[in-house]
């Protein structure tokens, strides 16, 4: 029980986890997702909960508003929201904490908005809930839209969800959380498969809106640079246990725990490279959910461990104001590498020749006044061993200009795709089977790219037979050692999909790509479904493949900071337009288009605020109805007059082969992006 | 509303497709069975040359094709041509007969739709509960027994030992609505028996997948009471699917009662076609299964209005 002290400190929280169990009953048996938790989040402060998938971030929350699955139970211990006991209320007093005190913000906002209901309904009904009458409420339902910076609620409030897009949508879902002026507001991965530059914006107006409102904040994501960004402290979940806890910057800049310490390595950070050196991993996997737990959660995955680690569970160690559970915290920064730092790739021979020309290639979609040119006039080049970065805001035309290059669509007549040197058809079933096998793809979702009906040798095995022409004997010899390659044992062989996790699919899928040994792998968005440790090992994985097989990728991502870990050219797209390509270092580096600039800083970093920041305004427009002049002129901070409107800017290249279409001289950007911050322009 | 315009087009050239092929089918069907007409119309006695001439009266040693454009520009017009047996107009026949089988159908709609969706709604409210299992199992065993068993089962019950309802369907001359109404309860059960399940089971799976949705989750924890989060969110989104399911489900009450209205001696467009089917009578024949043709399309169509009018998704099509 709770003693005096506790319970006097508890009434200046908005949100106290004292000693809480949560389990699931699945087949029959108890399984613990959180063992023993407890944490606080005081008045008007903003709490980040990190760790991988599986580890009982989401139950947190659902346990806070008390909405866990039908076999989802509390086992034991408190959860206090501005001092009243969650578990214990009865249903008209949760009913109304629901309404007044906690709101929550949930990932998948156009789940969250019901699809059959005008947004202004959706809101209007909370104020009606609270007492008011329709128009008072309808009144309130436009301020609350405004607060979310809504510019036009009255229209909004006409849509349907569906209508909306994901930003929009997702405004709305802040909006109807803070109608009511919650004292808590939870936020479950509320920016999760967002734009960078969508993300960026909604996370802007949290921040604003927590100095408006002095809401406090469970912010729950497995993005540590955007927890990084958004809070005050930071806890880290591992397998349903607190493993640290403290101020963010502290824990970030000098983690204690070895897992932290771990997770942190994981990611690319400070311009890392994959010619500098490896990212780290953490070996083996979580323990399953129910899994008893005798010593230190983490000592099966940690080469600190040792027989004290395996027998006994460390308690949490008071650190001064700040907690891990770990034996041996103060070390846990010298937590040895899974991996030797030092890079996998022998210096990469040179070539002259490339692997992949593409000249003038556009796409078109329909046609009359409907025409979307989803591509427009793209010309690229790539050497063998190389890594093509693309990268753009979804709607840029990334997706579009691979497949074209795969033969899945076929683009607009005069355009060029040359392999190896040789002039390739348009459409898959004319390519010969050299050309078909020589480009392979490996998808983001391994989930509905494999047949989830095949065991992994059948589906490997059919690559292998189709891509390869092997049968037989030497099947079976090329099966095992590319198994081997893509670190795949032996005995997932017959396993199906369903029984690997989302890391193993991956590599299966990796694995197919590379049956048929092909020159080119068109990567899209493959990580970005992974947890942060099992992206690491396929960022290695592919970057040990390229440097054996001299293969050349075409790598597209959201996460820039990946992006720059493997590409070593970047073509950066907007609406189907080369803006800005050349060698990574440079593009990177400066001088940047505007609009490469505005993706750089749109994405969080857990390096510190590197260069100014500049915003977008609004989203991509439409590519039926491309803006006249330079198609970025309608959203580009830095536009200098009625020239962005009336020409297209050429795509300048220096020597070096950095190109920028932008009207402003590629010196004078670098001028300007070493000054200080621009704001977005009133039009 | 523009997008439903065009959806209304589409669907109704695809109908007119649908009716043209069914027609042609019916035609070549009425050619191909055994059989001489004129030998059926005039009985085995007659004499060999009265029933030459009376196939060339009725146009039948005409070009096949010839006697379709005939056939079906004279639907087209209204004229369903004239009975081989009742020496009479088909038309009259066919809608009198249409009218009280879509006077049973909806006896049965109006009874099942309400009955079969709170079933289920209440038995998605208390999922695996004893409650559910019973809905569940009951409409499920409703469904699978065919209505010539319910049927005989509830004529026993009903009409001979406990003497509640007539058993026959034909109601006395003259009745008024109520007592035509109370005459076509029993015959309607074993349709309502066999959709019950039917519509029971998609409101349910429907109401369970709305109330485990995200939305449903946003609508809880805004603090709704219970019984707005079901009435305003989950139902309308839940009864959808439903509603295509019943649609469906009228092909089943229009075309497929000939066994109820034969067991109830009901002179619905069922036994009128299964009549004169075995008289060899092709008019009423043709003309009965086109107009069920015909039917069947104006429902589907009124089906998938009411669909999109309830789904915004479809309404207001997917732009921004």
């Amino acid at each position: 029980m709770l003693d005096q002290p506790e319970v006097a400190q508890i009434g200046r929280d908005a949100l106290t986890i004292a000693g809480l169990s949560v389990a699931y009953r699945t087949q029959g048996r108890d399984r613990t997702v959180l063992r023993d938790l407890s944490l606080r989040i005081g008045k008007g402060e903003a709490y980040g909960l990190v760790g991988e998938s599986g580890c009982g971030k989401s139950t947190v929350a659902l346990t806070a508003v008390r909405y866990l699955p039908r076999n989802g139970s509390v086992t034991g211990g408190h959860v206090l929201v501005d001092g009243a006991d969650v578990i214990a209320l009865d249903s008209v007093s949760l009913r109304r904490m629901r309404a007044k005190t906690i709101s929550m913000v949930y990932q998948d906002p156009g789940k969250a908005l019901n699809p059959s209901m005008r947004i202004g309904r959706q809101i209007t009904e909370i104020f009606e809930l609270a007492g008011l009458a329709a128009g008072p409420s309808k009144d309130r339902a436009i301020d609350t839209l405004k607060r979310v910076r809504i510019s036009d609620p009255v229209r909004v409030m006409q849509r349907y969800p569906h209508q909306l897009s994901g930003g929009m949508q997702q405004r709305v879902g802040i909006a109807m959380a803070l109608a009511s002026d919650p004292t808590m507001l939870i936020l479950d991965e509320p920016t999760t498969g967002l734009d960078a530059t969508v993300e960026a914006e909604v996370l802007d107006l949290i921040v604003q809106l927590r100095q408006e409102f002095q809401t406090s904040l469970l912010f729950i994501s497995h993005n540590l640079a955007v927890v990084s960004r958004m809070c005050d402290r930071v806890g880290v979940l591992y397998a349903g246990m607190l493993v640290e806890e403290g101020p963010t910057k502290d824990l970030f800049d000098n983690p204690r725990h070895p897992y932290t310490v771990a997770l942190l390595r994981c990611l690319p950070r400070g311009g890392q490279r994959k010619d500098l050196g490896r990212l780290d991993t953490i070996p083996g996997n979580l323990p399953a959910p129910g899994a008893t737990i005798s010593g230190c959660a983490f000592a099966d995955r940690c080469a600190l461990a040792d027989d004290l680690c395996r027998t006994k569970l460390p308690p949490l160690f008071d650190l001064g104001g700040r907690l891990s559970r770990c034996h041996y915290h103060d070390r846990a920064l010298t937590l040895p590498r899974t991996l030797p730092a030092e890079a996998a790739s022998p210096a990469a021979a040179k070539y002259d020749a490339p692997v992949l020309k593409v000249d003038n290639l556009n796409m078109t979609f329909g046609s009359g006044s409907h025409a979307l040119h989803a591509v427009t006039d793209v010309s690229l080049s790539l050497l063998p061993g190389e890594t093509l970065g693309l990268v753009g805001e979804s709607g840029s035309g990334k997706t579009t200009l691979a497949r074209m290059l795969l033969g899945v669509i076929e683009p607009d007549p005069g355009g060029r795709i040359m392999l190896e040197g040789n002039l390739v058809e348009p459409s898959l079933e004319r390519r010969s089977w050299q050309q078909v096998k020589a480009m392979q793809i490996v998808f983001q979702n391994p989930d509905s790219a494999l047949n989830r009906s095949h065991p992994v040798s059948r589906i490997i095995g059919r690559a292998l037979r189709r891509l390869a022409g092997l049968s037989g004997a030497p099947l079976k010899q090329r099966l095992l050692s590319l198994m081997q390659s893509v670190r795949l044992s032996e005995r997932h062989l017959q396993a199906k999909p369903r029984q690997l996790s989302g890391g193993l699919k991956q590599r299966v899928a990796i694995a197919r790509a590379f049956a048929g040994d092909p020159r080119i792998v068109v990567c899209d968005e493959p990580t970005s479904a992974l947890d942060v440790s099992v992206q690491s090992a396929i960022l290695n994985l592919l970057v040990d493949l390229q440097a054996r097989h001299h293969v050349s990728y075409i790598f597209i991502s959201h996460d820039l900071g990946v992006v720059r870990y493997l590409s070593d050219k970047i073509v950066v797209l907007y609406l189907g337009r080369v803006m800005e390509t050349g060698p990574a270092e440079q593009v990177f580096s400066g001088p940047h288009h505007p609009y490469t600039e505005a993706l750089l800083s749109a994405v969080p970093t857990l390096d510190g605020p590197g260069m100014a920041r500049i915003r977008l305004q609004g989203e991509i427009p439409s590519a039926v109805n491309p803006p006249s002049g330079c198609v970025f002129h309608t959203r580009c901070p830095r536009k200098i007059g009625p020239v962005c409107e009336q020409a297209e800017p050429p795509l300048a290249r220096n020597q070096a082969g950095h190109a920028i279409r932008c009207h402003i001289p590629a010196a004078e950007l670098a001028e300007l992006q070493t000054a200080k911050t621009v704001g977005p322009q009133p039009q | 509303m523009r997008a439903i315009l065009s959806f209304l087009v589409q669907r109704v050239s695809l109908s007119l497709v649908t009716l043209f092929l069914l027609s042609v089918m019916v035609f070549i069907a009425g050619q191909v069975l055994p059989g001489n007409v004129g030998r059926a119309i005039l009985g085995p006695l007659a004499d060999m040359r009265a029933v030459e001439l009376l196939n060339t009266q009725l146009g039948l040693d005409r070009p096949i094709l010839v006697q379709y454009w005939d056939w079906i520009s004279n639907f087209v017009q209204g004229d369903m041509g004239t009975s081989y047996i009742f020496r009479a107009p088909v038309a009259p026949f066919v809608f009198e007969a249409l009218g009280h089988t879509l006077k049973l159908a909806a006896v049965a709609l109006v009874l099942v739709v309400p009955l079969g969706i709170a079933a289920g709604v209440v038995a998605a409210l208390n999922v695996n509960r004893p409650l559910d299992r019973i809905i569940s199992l009951g409409g499920l065993s409703a469904t699978v027994l065919p209505e010539f068993v319910t049927g005989i089962v509830l004529i026993l019950v009903f009409g001979v030992w406990l003497q509640w309802l007539p058993i026959s369907a034909a109601w006395p001359p003259g009745a008024g609505l109520t007592t035509q109404i109370y005459y076509l309860i029993l015959p309607a059960l074993p349709l309502f028996l066999v959709l019950f399940g039917y519509i029971a089971r998609m409101a349910r799976s429907g109401m369970i997948e709305a109330l485990d949705s995200d939305y449903v989750r946003t609508a809880v924890l805004k603090g709704l009471p219970w019984r707005t989060v079901i009435w305003r969110h989950a139902l309308r989104n839940a009864l959808l699917p439903t509603i295509t399911v019943i649609a469906s489900q009228t092909t089943y009450l229009v075309g497929g009662v000939v066994v109820v209205e034969t067991l109830f001696r009901y002179q619905g467009i069922g036994s009128l076609i299964f009549t004169a089917a075995r008289g060899k009578d092709f008019p009423i024949l043709e003309a009965g299964i086109l107009t069920i043709g015909i039917v069947l399309s104006i429902a589907t169509l009124l089906a998938d209005l009411l669909y999109s009018v309830l789904n915004p998704r479809i309404r207001l099509g997917g732009g921004r």
